[in-house]
C-alpha cells in the first residue's frame, strides 16, 4: 500500500516536472493563435480597424481585448471565421447583407489630387497628379479608404456585380413535406 | 470490339421516338439574330463590328482573344443593328454582350478562306488554325474549343480519336439525325482530325438505341480500315467523356488528368462534321442541329438553326406549346440548364430545346432521406451522393469538398433515382459554386497581400531614403558608432 | 415564364419513399396471412393493435413536433413498423405488448432521433427488445399453430379473451425449436439427441411449428424477399451475407462439435433468419449505403445471431444482433465509401499508367 502510494507520488512529481520543463524549454515564441489569426484576415493593412495593421489587430485579438468584427474589407466571412477561431460568439448584426465592394472613380468629378493613391494600400489605384485615376478592380480588396479622402466624392464603393462568369446556383430550398424537428414550425 | 463496365449509371426513360425519325428541317430566317460574344468555354471574343456595318455570311464579327476562346462569324448576310447586352441562354437570365443581326433575306456568302485541297498532305497546324479561325467549339454541350483539342497531338503520343456519337441524354436526337443524314461528312471530317492530332485509329461510339445510324455509319466507315464504329450499351451516362473512354479502352482517366493523357481525344459527331465544311468549303460554324423537343410542344423538330436565332422563334417554328410547360430546357433533361427566358439565342453549343410538361419532369416535394443508399450505387463518378448532401445542408462545404464533391459531373443520376426526391445535383452544383467562389476570393485576397507587402516595403524604403537623405544634408557631428561604420 | 430555382435534372424515375414502402407491405402480405390462418384471430387481433398503435404514436409524436401529421403518415412507415413489430411478437401475447412495443419503437427509436430518416437503430427491434428484456415470461410463450377453424382453434370471443383478457390457456404453450435445444442443452442433453424432438426442417420451412407471425413459414418470406429483390427494393448483399454468415458459422461448428452445436441448415430455418435477413437487417436506415458496406453490416449480423443463439441467455439473437450492427453502421459506412472514379481509395488521383 505504502510503496503503492509513494511509487505513484514520485511518478507523479517526476512527470509533472518533466513536462513542466518542456513547457519551459520548448516554448513557441510567438503566439502561435496570433498567427493563426492574423492568417484570417486579409492582410491589406488598411487600418479601418483602428489598429495600425492586420497584424496588430491580430495581436489584440488574440489576447481578447478587442471585437471580432472590427475588419471592414474582410466583412462578415471573416468575422464569423474570427470567432470560430476563438470560440467566441459574434454579434453579426451590424454585418448582416455586407457584399463584396469594389471601388469606383467618376472621372468627371475627379481632379487628380493622388490623395487617394496615397491612401490606398494595395496600389489599387492608377493615376498621376492633375491627372485621372482609375481603379484596378483585380487588386481592390473594397476597403474604401479611398473614399474618405476624395476631396470631390468622386470615388464611390459599387457591389461586385453579378455575372456569367461567377454567378452560381443558390442553395436549393427544399420544401420538405417534413420538416427537421429542430426547425419545425409548420404552423 | 470488347467493350468495358462503367460504373453506375441509370436508364431513364429516353423518350426520343418524339424527334428521330424527323428528318432534319431548316429554320426560316428570323427578323433578328443575337450572336453572343462567348458560346464557349473561355476568353469572350472581341467584337469586331459596330452598328450600321453590313456583313457577309460567314464574315468574322468578334475574333478570338487568347488562347482559349473562338471567333464568330455572321450567320447570314445582313446588317448589325447593335451591339449590346442580352439576356443570355442561362438559368441565371443575366446579360451578355451580344451582336445583334438583322438578315438581308439574301443569305450572300462573304469571301470564304480557300478550301485545303488535300487535307491528309496539309501540316497539322494547317488544320489546327483552320478549325479555330472558323470558330468550331465542342457542339456536345460543353463548347470547348475544338482547336485547343486538336493542338493535344503536338504534345502528347496521342492513339485514339474517339467520336462520341452516344447521345445518351433522353428526348436529343440532333447527332443521331446527323449521323444518319451526313455519315460521309462526318466519317470525312473524323479523318481529318485524325490526321490533325496523328492518331492512327478512329472509334466512333454510338448507344445501341440508335441502330439505323450505326448501320449507316457502319456502311459509311467500312472503306476506311482506320475507322471501327463500335456499339455501345445504353446506360446513361455514356456519353460522359470519360466514361466512353473507359468503356471503349478501359482505362481510367485519373483524377485531374484528361483523356489525352491516356492517348484518347474525345469530340462530338457534330464537331466532325463543322471541321468538314472548315476544311473542306472554309465555312465557319454559323448553324447548328437543335432537337426541339418535349410534351409541351406541338411539333417536335429536329431543326437547322442559324446561330443567333431566339429560342422563341424555334418554338414557334414547332407549332408553339401545346401545353403549359413546367420548365423549359436547354440541352437535355439530364444535364440541360433551366432557361430564365425563351428571348435568349440558340448557340454553338445548344443541342436541344425542350419544352417539358410537369407529368414529364414527374417532380415531387422533397421528403426525407430514407438512406436506401440508391444514389451511392448508381454514382457514376463513385461518391457518396447522400453524404455529401447531409455535408452541404449544414453548410459544410469543406466537409463535402473532402468527399469529393468537386470530381462530380452533375450527370443528375442521383437525384434522377432518389425517391426522396432530394434535388442532390442541385446541392452540388450550388457547393461547386461556392467553392470556386471561394477559391477566387482566397487566390485575390493573396494578391491583395502580396500588394499590401509590396507597398509597405515601398513607403518604409522611401521614409528610408528620406531619412537618409536628411542626415547627408545634416552631417551628425557625433562620431559615428562602430555599427554605423560598418554599415557604411 | 417561371423564375428558374432548381437545377436539373428534368425528369426522375416514377419511385417514391410511399411506394417503396408499399412494396415492402405487399411483398409481407402471403407471410401474414398464412400465419393469421396458423394463429388464428388472437394473431389477428393483436396485429391490428399493434399496427394501429404504431400509427397513433406516429401521429401523436407528428402533432407534438407540429408537423403535418396527414402528408407524413401516408408513406406508410409507421405501418410497416408496426407491420414487422407485430410480426416479431408471440402471436397470442396481450394486446398491451403490442401498445408498448409500438411506444418504444415509434416514440423512443424513430421520434426521439428525429423521425424518419434520422434514426439510428431498427424501430421494430427496438420495441420487440425492450419487450422482450421488459417481459420475458409473456415474450417466450409461444403456441402451436391453431389454424382458423379447426377444431381447438379459438373463436373470435376466445380471442378477445385472450389478446384483452390474458387468458393464455396453460395447455397451448410450446417451445420454438431454438429455446427447446437451448433449454435441453442447458439440462445436459446433446443438440444431436433434442433434434429429434423438433419439427421436421419441412415443418419448419412451411411454417408448422411454434414462433411468431414472421419466424413461421419461412418460405412465404423467402418469396417476398425473392419479390423485393426483383422490384429492385432490396439487394442481395445484406440477405445472403446474413444467411451465409450465420450458415457458415453454424456449420463449421457443428461440423467441430454436433452435439454441442446445431447445424447450418437448421440455424437458417429456424428462428427468424428469413425474416431477418430479408426485412429486418435490410431497413433502410438503419443499413450501410454501399454494397461494400451492406455486405460488411450482413456478414456481422449473421456471425453475431449464431453467436447469441449459441452462447448468450436468449434463445433468439436475430433482434439483439441486427440492433447491435445498426449500432456500427455509421462506422461502416464511413470506411466502405466506393472508390471515386479516376482516385485511388485513399482518395488520391491514380497514378497515369503508360499506355
Amino acid at each position: 500500500m505504502l510503496i503503492a502510494v509513494i511509487s505513484l507520488t514520485v511518478m507523479g512529481v517526476v512527470l509533472g516536472g518533466i513536462l513542466g520543463a518542456a513547457a519551459r524549454f520548448f516554448a513557441v515564441e510567438e503566439n502561435p493563435l496570433e498567427e493563426e489569426l492574423k492568417a484570417l484576415l486579409p492582410g491589406s493593412q488598411c487600418g479601418q480597424c483602428g489598429f495600425v495593421g492586420c497584424s496588430q489587430y491580430a495581436a489584440a485579438l488574440a489576447k481578447g481585448e478587442t471585437p471580432v468584427i472590427l475588419c471592414a474589407p474582410g466583412g462578415k466571412a471573416v468575422a464569423e471565421a474570427l470567432a470560430k477561431k476563438l470560440g467566441v460568439t459574434a454579434d453579426l448584426s451590424g454585418h448582416e447583407e455586407k457584399v463584396p465592394v469594389y471601388s469606383t472613380i467618376n472621372e468627371a468629378l475627379c481632379i487628380g489630387c493622388t490623395r487617394c493613391i496615397r491612401e490606398c494600400s494595395t496600389d489599387a489605384i492608377l493615376g498621376a497628379n492633375k491627372l485621372m485615376h482609375t481603379v484596378i478592380i483585380e487588386a481592390c480588396h473594397g476597403c474604401g479608404k479611398c473614399a474618405k479622402v476624395c476631396p470631390t466624392d468622386a470615388i464611390v464603393m459599387v457591389p461586385v456585380r453579378v455575372t456569367l462568369a461567377n454567378w452560381h446556383w443558390p442553395k436549393p430550398e427544399v420544401e420538405h413535406m417534413q420538416s427537421n424537428p429542430e426547425v419545425g414550425h409548420a404552423h | 470490339m470488347k467493350l468495358y463496365p462503367i460504373r453506375g449509371g441509370i436508364h431513364p426513360d429516353y423518350r426520343k421516338d418524339q424527334t428521330s425519325e424527323k428528318a432534319i428541317v431548316a429554320l426560316p430566317m428570323p427578323a433578328a439574330l443575337y450572336i453572343p460574344l462567348q458560346q464557349h468555354i473561355g476568353a469572350p471574343a472581341e467584337v469586331l463590328v459596330s452598328a450600321g456595318d453590313l456583313v457577309k455570311k460567314g464574315q468574322m464579327i468578334a475574333r478570338s482573344q487568347g488562347v482559349i476562346s473562338s471567333p464568330q462569324h455572321a450567320p447570314t448576310s445582313g446588317r448589325i443593328t447593335a451591339v449590346t447586352q442580352v439576356a443570355a441562354p442561362h438559368p441565371s437570365g443575366l446579360p451578355q454582350s451580344t451582336i445583334i443581326l438583322e438578315p438581308d433575306g439574301k443569305d450572300e456568302w462573304a469571301d470564304l478562306p480557300e478550301p485545303i485541297a488535300d487535307p491528309f498532305a496539309a501540316d497539322p497546324h494547317t488544320i489546327h488554325d483552320r478549325v479555330a479561325q472558323s470558330g468550331i467549339v465542342g457542339m456536345g454541350g460543353a463548347a470547348f474549343p475544338s482547336a485547343v483539342k486538336l493542338n493535344l497531338g503536338t504534345q502528347k503520343k496521342l492513339e485514339i480519336l474517339l467520336l462520341n456519337g452516344a447521345e445518351c441524354e433522353p428526348y436529343l436526337t440532333c447527332d443521331d439525325r446527323v449521323m444518319r443524314e451526313f455519315p460521309a461528312e462526318i466519317i470525312d471530317g473524323a479523318r481529318i482530325m485524325a490526321h490533325a492530332l496523328g492518331t492512327p485509329k478512329v472509334v466512333i461510339g454510338i448507344e445501341q438505341n440508335k441502330p439505323q445510324a450505326i448501320e449507316i455509319m457502319t456502311k459509311a466507315a467500312s472503306a476506311f480500315a482506320e475507322i471501327e464504329v463500335v456499339a455501345v450499351p445504353v446506360q446513361y451516362p455514356m456519353g460522359s467523356e470519360r466514361h466512353l473512354v473507359q468503356a471503349i479502352t478501359g482505362r481510367e482517366t485519373p483524377a485531374r488528368k484528361l483523356t489525352a493523357d491516356l492517348g484518347v481525344v474525345v469530340h462530338n459527331v457534330a464537331t466532325a462534321r463543322a471541321v468538314h465544311h472548315a476544311v473542306r468549303f472554309g465555312q465557319p460554324l454559323v448553324a447548328r442541329v437543335v432537337t426541339v423537343s418535349g410534351g409541351a410542344i406541338r411539333e417536335p423538330k429536329n431543326v437547322l438553326t442559324p446561330i443567333g436565332a431566339r429560342i422563341a422563334d424555334l418554338v414557334e417554328f414547332c407549332g408553339g406549346f401545346a401545353a403549359r410547360p413546367e420548365s423549359v430546357v436547354n440541352g437535355g433533361p439530364m444535364m440541360g440548364q433551366p432557361l430564365a427566358s425563351l428571348e435568349a439565342p440558340v448557340v454553338k453549343g445548344t443541342s436541344g430545346i425542350l419544352a417539358l410538361t410537369a407529368e414529364e419532369i414527374n417532380n415531387h416535394p422533397t421528403s426525407p432521406c430514407i438512406r436506401c443508399g440508391t444514389c451511392v450505387t448508381i454514382c457514376p463518378c463513385g461518391l457518396s451522393p447522400v453524404e455529401m448532401a447531409a455535408f452541404i445542408r449544414k453548410d459544410k462545404l469543406d466537409g463535402a469538398a473532402k468527399l469529393g464533391v468537386m470530381d462530380c459531373v452533375s450527370c443528375g443520376s442521383c437525384s434522377w433515382a432518389c425517391p426522396s426526391h432530394i434535388p442532390l445535383v442541385h446541392y452540388f452544383n450550388y457547393a461547386k459554386g461556392v467553392l470556386r467562389v471561394l477559391e477566387n476570393e482566397q487566390r485575390k485576397s493573396d494578391r491583395v497581400k502580396t500588394l499590401a507587402e509590396v507597398h509597405n516595403l515601398r513607403i518604409e524604403k522611401a521614409a528610408e531614403a528620406k531619412r537618409a537623405a536628411l542626415a547627408a544634408r545634416n552631417p551628425a557631428p557625433t562620431v559615428p558608432t562602430a555599427e554605423e561604420k560598418a554599415s557604411a | 415564364m417561371n423564375i428558374v430555382t432548381l437545377s436539373g435534372p428534368f425528369t426522375h424515375a416514377s419511385n417514391s419513399v410511399q411506394k417503396t414502402m408499399f412494396t415492402v407491405l405487399l411483398a409481407l402480405i402471403p407471410a401474414t396471412a398464412f400465419n393469421f390462418y396458423l394463429f388464428g384471430w388472437p394473431a389477428i387481433l393483436l396485429f391490428t393493435v399493434t399496427v394501429g398503435s404504431c400509427v397513433a404514436v406516429e401521429a401523436a409524436c407528428l402533432s407534438l413536433a407540429r408537423q403535418p401529421a396527414k402528408t407524413v403518415l401516408s408513406d406508410y412507415s409507421a405501418v410497416l413498423t408496426g407491420w414487422l413489430l407485430a410480426m416479431s411478437l408471440p402471436p397470442w401475447a396481450p394486446w398491451w405488448i403490442g401498445l408498448l412495443g409500438a411506444v418504444f419503437a415509434i416514440a423512443l427509436a424513430k421520434h426521439a432521433f428525429g423521425g424518419i430518416g434520422q434514426n439510428v437503430f431498427n424501430p421494430a427491434m427496438v420495441g420487440r427488445t425492450a419487450m422482450l428484456v421488459s417481459f420475458p415470461v409473456v415474450m417466450t410463450a409461444w403456441v402451436m399453430p391453431h389454424p382458423l377453424f379447426s377444431s381447438g382453434a379459438p373463436g373470435l370471443a376466445d380471442a378477445i379473451a385472450i389478446t384483452f383478457g390474458g387468458h393464455l390457456p396453460d395447455t397451448v404453450s410450446a417451445a420454438s425449436a431454438l429455446g427447446y435445444i437451448k433449454t435441453e442443452l442447458s439440462r445436459g442433453i446433446p443438440v444431436t439427441q433434442s433434434m429429434a424432438h423438433v419439427p421436421e426442417l419441412m415443418d419448419m420451412a412451411l411454417g408448422y411449428r411454434a414462433g411468431s407471425l414472421g419466424e413461421t413459414s419461412a418460405i412465404l418470406i423467402l418469396a417476398g424477399g425473392l419479390f423485393l429483390m426483383a422490384k429492385r427494393i432490396i439487394s442481395w448483399h445484406i440477405p445472403l451475407s446474413v444467411m451465409g454468415g450465420l450458415f457458415v458459422m453454424g456449420a463449421v461448428f457443428n461440423a467441430v462439435d454436433p452435439a454441442r452445436f446445431a447445424s447450418g441448415t437448421f440455424h437458417l430455418m429456424s428462428g427468424a433468419t428469413f425474416l431477418g435477413a430479408f426485412f429486418i437487417a435490410t431497413d433502410y436506415v438503419t443499413s450501410p449505403v454501399s454494397k461494400k458496406g451492406q455486405l460488411v453490416f450482413g456478414l456481422g449480423c449473421g456471425v453475431l445471431i449464431w453467436l447469441i443463439r449459441t452462447f448468450a441467455g436468449y434463445p433468439e439473437g436475430m433482434a439483439f444482433a441486427v440492433l447491435l450492427m445498426n449500432g456500427l453502421t455509421p462506422i461502416i459506412d464511413q470506411y466502405t465509401r466506393p472508390r471515386a472514379f479516376g482516385r485511388s481509395s485513399k482518395g488520391e488521383p491514380l497514378p497515369l499508367e503508360k499506355p
